[in-house]
């Protein structure tokens, strides 16, 4: 510090760096967030993004219709490559919707308080990532409206799902999931809401918010109930975590397809789909904090800790593609041995390398402290990690598919026009709900970051 | 299943005509011009009477009515109405009912249910009928399958000759052709619709005018007549008009076999092989265990001798297998079933038959091909070895000399009488086709002809194109005239040959006539409708017989007069009925001729050879479309060629080696990719001072230096499936070089296009798996376990389900063993497993997706060659002359079936029978059985493939089998609607299910019986025999599947001097 430059890195810079900018009381962390819902003018920026992600999610809707119309013959996907971008997607969207309840339960559980800015944009990019998520299982059937066979229910010909299969475990745990995090998010919700109750001007929004906030006043009886109830609910969603991706990987694990008969696959994905969650996340909230001047409350301390998750998640990644590729080589499988080949030398090569590229070479960047606080950087990084998650997805799916036992059986596959219109469609949609989040909800949990206020000026005393 | 053939009831043919005038059918609606009502009544002076308006306004259409049999059940409405819709619509309804009559025009009748049930028949219960169909110089004997008076499903007849209870793809296939919405459906005169009255008139004044010529000036074309019935009535016709002359144009077969008889024995003769009895069997380029007369029957004969297992014939003497040489230009499925096979150029086979005839015994030497000496001493030493016990086989498509020299080789060898004999010819009259056709075209030339009658041939698509077919007959813009005063077609599509002549007669199919024809050895076989005609349609008998000086025969009554000449027996009826029931008159089989071979030494006709530098182009009748007639017929299309797999189109066949030096090259598309779409450089082929363009495909095996040009693609008027697919090879075949052609390798030039071709297996290296498991015999001696010793089948103690008892299947256990060393791979079991389970056509663009949806599957593999790391396609000389084989891939109805576990809805399950049943309401679609299922078996309706519109489809259909919609998977049941009947039957009877009392629809079409079919709890049953051999095997059974369908280990029996090499 002698030369009047300030430190670059270090353990105690790290520790101060703030969760939350300086200076900030209760009236001025609430100003500021509910202002973005309820006061400050919609941007034409806002209009201009939002219009284009409505525009593809209406491509969505339609590529959906033409789909119930003609069949998932407009695909591109034949025998033997049943599944193409559908399952690709659902997998991608749904490790995508990870980093959520990990971000809002598992680092609740574990008191880390750098969560909280970033929790409530991370559930709802969850809640929207498992919509998005969702559409695909159902719209990829052949007969989506027989999907309901799927379901438990007591029918009158005495017929019920077939529970070994690993779809139906999907249907449980991502439904599941679905509702956790919806009721998770939701209660978390609650005080923000009357917080906007109380703060709307007009008589409409007052009405909306008013229901929605379920009477909460504030009262030391709420805010204990509350917090039981969010709690119970954040242990309730922490295993939900590990195992949606474990029983999505077992979609494959279970089946008997070279390529897809791994047991590394549980923990894999998991590990996948945290890594691609943060990606997402940082994809969000570097243009959020930048558009409505959220860098008090988003910090670089976050992303500097969203990048860290980042690189030990794509170092287990890392890891299972070491493993996968070493257990078929060592196993003496030769349709596994095989597999491995195809992958380095096969036609679809290129992607496995670009898959390499992206997962695992551009993230090794991330130990170093520069990067880690070049926003750009990240944001890019972000972006190559979605990419790369999407095309380890498509590697695992359709690749294995291409070829497996019988050679007379060998085909290849590439995507359809209507592949790309759902697949962009729902990114449309996704964006589309995140437009809509942020005009009308809080990003950011206003009274979280009131508590937030609270204890670190508690801790400065 | 018992299989009843039934009597076909025919007295109510005339029967029925009478009690019904009372109905009240509707005679004529068209609109009546009361103008010319008017106009006429003013101007009537003579006549005093008139019986209706229509007829005092001269109205054609009463004047046609008139003249008609029987105006009142004729169903006139169609008259009018050229709405195929509403035609169909009224068809599709009256069909049910009035199919039932089996025979002659019957009314519309209201539809009711029987009142009196027809004898035999339980509704809902199909019948089976012994009929014929009649192909080139041969019929093959069927037993055809009717639905309440539908045909839907063609069986072979086991008492017939020629079929022995198989068939081919073209018999299974002809059923579509007879519900193809393409066919023509009525009369037609310059494309305008007419009535077959106003033709019998035409004919008949045509016939008059003929007359005082004593019809010089009358020509009849057909193609082989193999019928006695159709050749009597053209010679009676003959008779009629001393002048007429008949030619015959047959595109597909060629002049040289007969002419090949004719110069060895002087006269025209018909040659039959007797496959069983040859231990060594040499084959000149001949397809005949694919194609030719006589071919189901010597593939079954030659299956015979591959058995292994001794539980068929345990008394058969002589060796355990025999052993087969192919010489040929192009793998064909005999070559590719070869023990040896050599690929020379195809004229270099007649230098190949030269030398060999040298050798046995006429003396002389001759040269040999490059390369194929030490295979020729070979296989001339084993002939010696195998006196009358050896045959050779000329291919149709060699020039007469080498038919003469085999038939020369035959006598030496002292196989005439044992392996070989000869009968007078099956053909109505013999005739050198091309030259009959060469003088047909001569006399139109000039002038001499005045009316043409062609009889279901397709010349202006077909004839040699230095003659200009088209020329012939079309309007002559130059000298203002047509050449041909009246033209004349018999066919069932108004095709090419149709479009340029006057008249059209639509033609009935052959399930629809009475008619006869000849098998290949001679035997009389009766042809018997299944239906009514469905349309106005007319057979070329009765065409012929509206120029004769008795129109109206019926066939019917024609075909019962001549058996009745020819079987001057006292119970004519009781011969009738049994002839009927049997398909076939029994004993009428030529007998053996004696033929002394009059070939000494050399008077041949000059050898035709292809300089070494030039590429020879060699014209063959494709294996799916044969000449082109089945064009239109989607199973046939879609149907994988043996040995190309590609569909929809033919292509130019190039070898490795020569599509190296021309730098052709495949590209596998990302869409469907080896499983469907191919691109192939195009390239110009200018030949005989014309030109064709084509993709071209490269055919391992194929000998350097030839393009093969599929015969039958091309056609501009096919029909909606047919037309324009493909390219037309008969633009550049000419009458000097019918087969052969050579033009030095300029001749060939790429476009620099691609085209891209639907090719449903790309991939033919097994990568060093365990997929098809093959041997020689000398290995399967040393060690007979041989196929079960590449992958070790994990135990079964590995279950995790410990002390479980495994389910019993103590009632049936239904399994399959499929003989690998039987299979041809000709495709019949493919066909009949889509006419019996209702399966849908998707189209080039769906099977270029990988959607295609047969159930049972023939692969193609070839052995011995480098294993394929990436995607290199390049030239390697283990392609050159690779061993080929195929194995059919049909469900293999796993035990422990990987589909079951993960369908989420328990749509695909296993019952107490061991069948891995498909539960299509069930289904949801998601394709999750099909990723799992190792053999990738499973087909998936991506779109809606089935039709649900056309009626005539709807006609078709198999009752039994549910029509699937989209969205669901199907997939091989081990035609599980025939186990269903089998087990009501034994219920009934309270007894076992008999071994052979199902018939799965593949196992009975093929020829070779390659697939087994029976319960594996019965130990006398045949296929737990054949489970019980040790050459034995499950597919991928390291997978632990267990399959139910098992495999016999391929087991070739090669010299033992060639395999040292």
């Amino acid at each position: 510090m002698s030369d009047g430059k300030p430190p670059v890195d270090s353990p105690e810079i790290r520790r101060l760096t703030p969760v939350i900018g300086p200076g900030h009381t209760f009236g001025s962390v609430t100003d500021k967030i509910s202002s973005i819902v309820l006061t400050r003018p919609t941007s034409l920026g806002w209009y201009i993004g939002f219009l284009i992600a409505f525009s593809l999610m209406g491509m969505m809707t339609i590529a959906i219709g033409w789909l119930v119309i003609k069949g998932v013959g407009i695909w591109g996907i034949n025998i033997p490559i049943g599944w193409g971008f559908a399952i690709v997607n659902f997998v991608w969207w749904i490790g995508i919707g990870h980093a959520g309840t990990l971000i809002s339960a598992i680092l609740f559980l574990l008191k880390q308080k750098w969560r909280t800015s970033i929790n409530r944009f991370a559930e709802a990019m969850t809640l929207f990532a498992v919509a998005c998520a969702g559409i695909f299982p159902l719209i990829h059937t052949g007969r989506p409206w027989m999907a309901f066979y799927m379901f438990p229910y007591p029918s009158t010909m005495g017929l019920w799902p077939q529970f070994r299969s690993p779809l139906i475990w999907d249907v449980f745990a991502v439904s599941t999931y679905g509702t956790v995090s919806l009721m998770f998010w939701f209660v978390g919700l609650i005080p923000d809401l009357a917080t906007l109750r109380d703060r709307a001007v007009k008589k409409p929004l007052k009405i909306i918010y008013g229901m929605l906030s379920m009477g909460w006043r504030g009262s030391a009886r709420h805010w204990h109930r509350y917090q039981s109830a969010y709690l119970l609910l954040a242990g309730l969603a922490t295993p939900l975590v590990l195992s949606v991706h474990t029983v999505v990987s077992f979609d494959f694990a279970i089946a008997i397809v070279p390529g897809w008969h791994t047991t590394i696959f549980p923990p894999y994905f998991v590990a996948g789909a945290i890594y691609s969650g943060f990606a997402m996340v940082l994809t969000i909230a570097i243009p959020l904090r930048k558009v409505y001047g959220l860098e008090d409350f988003i910090t670089m301390r976050h992303l500097d800790n969203m990048a860290k998750v980042m690189l030990a998640t794509g170092l287990i990644v890392a890891y299972g593609y070491f493993f996968e590729f070493f257990m078929s080589s060592y196993s003496g499988n030769k349709f596994d041995v095989f597999l491995v080949q195809q992958r380095l030398h096969g036609p679809y090569a290129p992607f496995y390398y670009a898959l390499i590229l992206c997962n695992i070479l551009t993230p090794q960047l991330l130990w170093s402290y520069k990067m880690r606080h070049n926003v750009t950087v990240l944001f890019i990084m972000s972006i190559v990690v979605n990419i790369g998650m999407w095309l380890e997805r498509f590697v695992i799916v359709v690749i294995s598919l291409t070829r497996d036992f019988v050679p007379s059986a060998w085909g290849r596959y590439s995507p359809t026009f209507w592949d790309w219109a759902t697949f962009i469609g729902t990114i449309g949609m996704f964006v589309t709900l995140l437009f809509l989040f942020v005009r009308v909800l809080p990003a950011i949990s206003i009274a979280e970051m009131r508590e937030l206020v609270a204890e670190t000026s508690e801790e400065k005393k | 299943m018992e299989r009843m053939r039934e009597h076909e009831q025919h007295e109510h043919a005339g029967g029925q005509h009478d009690h019904n005038d009372s109905t009240g059918v509707k005679l004529h609606e068209g609109p009546m011009d009361l103008a010319a009502v008017r106009a006429k009544l003013q101007s009537k002076t003579d006549k005093q009477y008139w019986r209706t308006l229509e007829e005092l306004a001269g109205d054609s259409q009463f004047e046609e009515l008139l003249h008609r049999e029987f105006p009142r059940q004729a169903p006139s409405e169609w008259d009018d109405s050229v709405d195929r819709r509403d035609f169909l619509k009224l068809m599709a309804a009256s069909l049910a009912f009035a199919g039932l009559s089996g025979c002659g025009r019957t009314p519309e009748q209201i539809v009711v249910p029987y009142v009196k049930q027809p004898d035999g028949m339980t509704l809902g219960k199909p019948q089976f009928y012994a009929t014929a169909m009649p192909f080139g110089a041969d019929a093959i004997g069927l037993l055809v399958e009717s639905h309440e008076g539908r045909p839907t499903k063609i069986e072979g007849n086991p008492d017939h000759p020629s079929s022995l209870g198989a068939t081919n793809v073209f018999a299974q296939a002809s059923v579509l052709n007879l519900y193809d919405p393409d066919r023509a459906q009525t009369v037609t005169k310059f494309g305008e619709i007419q009535t077959w009255s106003l033709f019998v008139e035409s004919a008949q004044a045509i016939a008059a005018s003929m007359k005082g010529s004593n019809g010089a000036g009358f020509r009849i074309l057909t193609g082989i007549v193999t019928s006695p019935t159709l050749a009597a009535q053209i010679q009676s016709l003959l008779t009629l008009f001393p002048k007429a002359k008949w030619h015959q144009w047959e595109p597909a077969v060629g002049d040289s076999a007969r002419e090949g008889a004719k110069l060895a024995f002087g006269s025209y003769l018909n040659t039959v092989y007797r496959v069983e009895k040859a231990d060594v069997i040499l084959s000149l380029d001949s397809d005949f265990l694919g194609s030719g007369p006589g071919h189901i029957r010597y593939a079954r004969e030659f299956s015979r001798r591959r058995n292994l297992d001794q539980f068929f014939e345990r008394d058969r003497s002589g060796p355990e297998m025999n052993r087969l040489y192919v010489v040929e230009p192009t793998p064909s499925v005999t070559g590719a079933t070869a023990d040896h096979r050599l690929p020379l150029r195809a004229s270099d086979i007649e230098v190949f038959a030269r030398a060999l005839a040298a050798k046995l015994g006429f003396g002389g030497s001759a040269a040999l091909p490059p390369g194929a000496e030490k295979w020729f001493d070979a296989v001339a030493k084993d002939l010696q070895n195998n006196k009358s016990r050896s045959l050779v086989v000329a291919g149709e498509q060699q020039p007469a000399a080498v038919h003469a020299l085999a038939h020369a080789i035959n006598a030496a060898l002292g196989n005439v009488g044992t392996t070989v004999y000869y009968t007078q010819p099956v053909e109505g009259r013999p005739v050198n086709h091309l030259e009959s056709l060469r003088e047909l075209c001569g006399d139109i030339y000039d002038g001499k002809v005045e009316t043409l009658l062609i009889l279901g041939v397709n010349p202006v698509y077909t004839a040699p194109h230095d003659f200009d077919f088209a020329s012939k007959i079309k309007f002559d813009e130059k000298r203002k005239r047509k050449p041909v005063k009246n033209t004349v077609y018999v066919g069932s599509h108004f095709d090419e040959t149709a479009e340029l002549c006057d008249w059209h007669v639509a033609e009935s199919h052959y399930l629809e006539t009475w008619g006869d024809a000849r098998a290949f050895d001679g035997t009389l076989s009766v042809i018997q409708p299944l239906i009514a005609p469905l349309y106005h349609t007319h057979s070329a008998r009765e065409a012929l017989g509206a120029f004769s000086d008795k129109p109206g025969v019926s066939d019917y009554d024609a075909l019962r007069d001549r058996l009745k000449a020819a079987n001057p027996s006292a119970d004519f009826e009781k011969f009738w009925r049994k002839t009927l029931n049997d398909g076939l008159v029994a004993g009428s089989a030529f007998a053996p001729v004696s033929a002394v071979s009059k070939l000494g030494g050399y008077d041949l006709p000059a050898i035709k050879t292809t300089s070494a530098g030039d590429i020879e182009f060699i014209f063959r009748p494709d294996p799916c479309v044969y000449d082109g007639r089945f064009a239109n017929n989607g199973w046939l299309q879609e149907l994988p060629k043996p040995v190309t797999k590609l569909t929809w189109d033919n292509a130019a066949l190039v070898s490795p080696k020569t599509a190296e030096r021309l730098q052709l090259a495949h590209n596998v598309a990302w869409r469907g990719g080896e499983h469907g779409k191919v691109y192939s450089n195009v390239i110009d082929i200018a030949l005989s001072s014309s030109k064709v363009t084509a993709a071209a495909w490269v055919v391992p095996g194929q000998a350097d230096g030839v393009v093969v040009l599929p015969l039958g693609y091309g056609r501009k008027r096919a029909g909606y499936t047919g037309t324009n697919k493909g390219f037309n090879a008969y633009a550049v075949r000419t009458s000097d070089a019918l087969w052969t052609a050579s033009a030095p390798g300029s001749a060939i030039k790429k476009t620099g296009e691609d085209y891209p071709l639907a090719c449903t297996q790309y991939h033919f290296n097994m990568e060093g798996r365990q997929i098809l498991a093959t041997g020689t015999l000398a290995e399967y001696h040393k060690n007979p376990n041989f196929a079960n010793e590449l992958a070790p089948l994990p135990p079964k103690e590995l279950s995790l389900y410990k002390g479980e008892a495994e389910f019993p299947y103590n009632r049936d256990k239904w399994a399959m063993a499929i003989d690998l060393n039987k299979c041809n791979g000709c495709n019949a079991c493919v066909v009949a497993c889509q006419s019996e389970n209702n399966i849908p056509v998707v189209g080039k663009d769906q099977v270029m997706r990988g959607r295609e949806m047969h159930w049972i599957r023939i692969d193609r593999y070839y052995e011995k060659l480098k294993p394929t790391v990436g995607d290199a396609a390049a030239y390697d000389e283990s392609l050159d002359n690779p061993p080929t084989f195929f194995q059919p891939v049909p469900c293999q109805q796993c035990e422990n079936a990987p589909c079951e576990q993960v369908c989420p809805v328990g749509a695909t399950v296993h019952s107490a029978e061991g069948l891995n049943d498909m539960t299509y309401n069930r289904c949801i679609g998601t394709r999750y059985c099909s990723n799992n299922c190792p053999y990738k078996v499973r087909r998936f309706n991506f779109l809606r493939f089935q039709d649900w519109e056309t009626p005539q489809l709807k006609l078709l259909r198999n009752p039994e089998v549910t029509v699937r919609s989209r969205g669901v998977m199907e997939k091989c049941t081990y035609c599980v609607q025939r186990i269903n009947n089998a087990r009501i039957e034994s219920e009934k009877a309270n007894a076992p299910i008999p071994d052979g009392a199902i018939v799965t629809a593949c196992e009975q079409a093929c020829p070779t019986q390659a697939i087994i079919f029976g319960n594996a709890n019965d130990k006398n049953s045949r296929v737990a025999k054949l489970k019980a051999q040790q050459r034995n095997y499950s597919l991928l059974g390291e997978l632990n599947a267990r399959p139910r369908t098992t495999y016999l280990a391929a087991v070739r029996n090669p010299n033992p001097e060639l395999e040292s090499a």
